[in-house]
């Protein structure tokens, strides 16, 4: 048990962890003013991965323009979304709601790897594969940018509920009626939204595509995330990041010392525990709001 | 036409508290028993096993789940982990060397203690929270199984049922193995449908409405969600150990994987919830309709009026169950078991066009 090892895995766990939150930050976006729980997002993260691989690779654009072409497709995915499934579920059971956003996620990750390919394909971002060695503990450059991207995109995200659309967004999230009362459209709101969380998804399938490449298991990023946006509160924006950081480091160091003597898959059993206990202990999360039911 | 009443208008609680409230269903209910009693006569092996069978004890577990997500209201994404675990305990128990019928009920104990032990902690929330907890067990139980050797034999291993005999009558060849799901389906579907008409089912659907309601009339909702958690639990548990016996007679940790649960909670809402009838339909529609659509298409693919590549044509089964998921929930959200209803509404008053009830 030497030291270094320890700070190699809190090192990479908390960058892999604040990845996490990128995935996870488009769920709480959504849900935080439409108040839907986004089980699609690991299947739109896929999704956007699998259109950055066919915008570079088949049509030879570079890198960055076919980010920025995905985030426009996302963007208007989101939106499309917003229109033609979720509107209609207004006021049904959270168990509908729930199974719609799995049935999407089912049919996306059908559909990307059918229309494009099930082997894994690889893109490049164009970040230095040598890792960065500081003393004697390694971190992985991709991670870093990871890290890097998450905390500006987790700042935006900030700011941007500063902003006028960003107000209205917290007044629907509060309340849909009062909304409605004081003249914000609430189907706009929901949209933009959904689109937020569609460009969440282009960042994280980014890079989370150039780490491990692009094929249906990116959707699999769902379970981690799932788990940030529980421990973190589903309606905030700080908690994305500072759960995403315990997650990642958990679930980095604990297998790093106990996979070797249990033979394996650790990661997911922290990652279960954790959502369970946060359920058992503190159902709204670190920073989550606690909702009041009446009857 | 089919039925002699014209709507169903009661004017007594006795025949609103019937079983069959119309004779013509209960005729209806005799037939399809007698023609799933003979089916080992007029059916091929091949439909029998791997058609009639599973649907069977896929229903008998979608009805299992539809009394814990229709009747009581608890959501549960982790069913495929209970079903797990009550055929892994029989498997265990049988090599034991307890008789089969005693290994069934422990079997049911075990998931539904497990199961129980998952609701009570998770029966603090509801909702969403309530799925992602039993979602955390489906993970939890999964790397149990998996990683411990005593279970599952070893990593990547799979486990043999060995023979067994039920009532004095040993568990093999089709007809036996057929007969055996069927008497597992009959007996759940009698007890679902007895449930919904005794207070204990009375009360879960009070709980499902409104739990604080409830508690407000006197329903101790913590109490009920428990023992619809039991209940349940019980009963996915006999149904996974009866998959094992009749249908699998190998078990791999896979075969109980978390898309199984999904599947299970999409055979329930597809067929319309907490509905029996839509329980089988569900089950049935779930198995076999993204089979069905990916064999036209290959055949439409055959003949050249399309052309499919291989790796698209592997993922349409895919794409098929998860735009009926959407299908359903955004166009008939109370499932088959809804345009079942309407069906028969409309040959109730036939030649008429406007029904009451």
């Amino acid at each position: 048990m030497d030291i270094s090892y320890l700070i190699e895995l809190l090192i990479n766990g908390a960058l892999t962890g604040l990845m996490y939150s990128m995935v996870a930050l488009g769920i709480v976006l959504i849900y935080k003013s439409a108040g839907v729980p986004n089980l699609a997002q690991g299947a739109m993260v896929m999704i956007s991965a699998y259109l950055i691989w066919m915008f570079g690779s088949l049509f030879g654009l570079p890198i960055y323009a076919s980010i920025a072409i995905a985030v426009v497709a996302m963007f208007l995915f989101g939106l499309l979304a917003e229109r033609l499934l979720l509107r209609k579920m207004v006021g049904q059971p959270i168990i509908m709601i729930v199974m719609l956003t799995l049935g999407l996620e089912i049919f996306l990750r059908g559909l990307g790897p059918g229309l494009l390919g099930a082997a894994p394909k690889q893109f490049d971002l164009g970040i230095n594969m040598m890792p960065i060695i500081v003393g004697d503990v390694f971190i992985n450059r991709e991670y870093l940018v990871g890290g890097i991207v998450a905390c500006v995109l987790i700042a935006l995200a900030l700011l941007f509920f500063r902003t006028r659309i960003g107000t209205k967004l917290r007044a629907v999230s509060d309340d849909h009626v009062s909304s409605w009362s004081v003249g914000i459209s609430v189907e706009k709101a929901i949209g933009i939204s959904w689109g937020m969380g569609g460009i969440a998804a282009v960042a994280a399938g980014a890079l989370w595509g150039s780490v491990q490449g692009v094929d249906w298991t990116l959707s699999m990023l769902l379970f981690p995330a799932v788990a940030v946006v529980i421990l973190g509160g589903l309606d905030s924006i700080y908690g994305v990041l500072i759960a995403g950081l315990v997650v990642g480091i958990l679930g980095s160091v604990i297998p790093g010392y106990v996979d070797p003597i249990v033979g394996g898959g650790t990661r997911d059993v922290v990652t279960s525990l954790i959502i369970l206990l946060t359920i058992i202990f503190r159902p709204h999360g670190m920073f989550g709001r606690e909702d009041i039911e009446r009857v | 036409m089919f039925y002699r009443q014209s709507g169903v208008h009661h004017t007594r609680y006795q025949t609103a508290r019937r079983l069959w409230p119309l004779p013509t269903d209960q005729g209806i209910v005799w037939l399809l028993l007698a023609l799933a009693v003979a089916a080992p006569l007029y059916l091929s092996d091949l439909y029998l096993t791997s058609y009639l069978l599973p649907w069977l004890i896929w229903s008998a577990a979608a009805l299992s789940l539809t009394l814990l997500m229709g009747i009581a209201g608890q959501l549960h994404f982790g069913f495929a982990a209970v079903m797990a675990i009550g055929a892994y305990t029989s498997i265990h128990l049988t090599r034991a060397g307890v008789p089969f019928e005693l290994a069934l009920i422990g079997a049911g104990l075990m998931a539904a203690g497990i199961g129980c032990i998952f609701g009570a902690a998770a029966l603090r929330v509801k909702g969403l929270y309530l799925v992602m907890a039993t979602l955390a067990m489906q993970y939890l139980v999964d790397w149990t199984i998996i990683n411990v050797p005593a279970i599952s034999g070893g990593a990547q291993a799979t486990l043999q049922t060995p023979d067994v005999r039920f009532l004095f009558v040993p568990l093999r060849g089709d007809a036996m193995l057929y007969y055996g799901a069927l008497l597992w389906a009959v007996i759940v579907t009698l007890l679902v449908l007895n449930i919904k008409r005794t207070s204990f089912g009375r009360a879960l659907v009070a709980v499902r409405d409104k739990d604080f309601a409830a508690s407000v009339i006197g329903v101790n909702p913590f109490k009920f969600k428990l023992l619809a958690f039991f209940a349940s639990s019980f009963l996915g548990g006999v149904s996974g150990a009866v998959l094992a016996f009749c249908y699998y007679q190998a078990v791999t940790p896979e075969q109980f994987g978390f898309n199984v649960s999904i599947q299970l909670v999409a055979m329930v809402l597809v067929g319309g919830l907490g509905s029996v009838i839509g329980a089988y339909l569900g089950a049935g529609f779930v198995l076999l309709v993204p089979i069905i659509l990916t064999n036209l298409v290959a055949g439409a693919a055959a003949a050249g009026w399309l052309s499919v590549s291989s790796n698209l044509l592997a993922h349409i089964p895919l794409m098929v169950y998860g735009g009926l998921i959407i299908g359903f929930i955004l166009f008939e959200p109370l499932g088959l078991a809804k345009i079942y209803d309407n069906l028969r509404k409309y040959f109730l008053v036939w030649p008429f066009r406007h029904t009451q009830s």
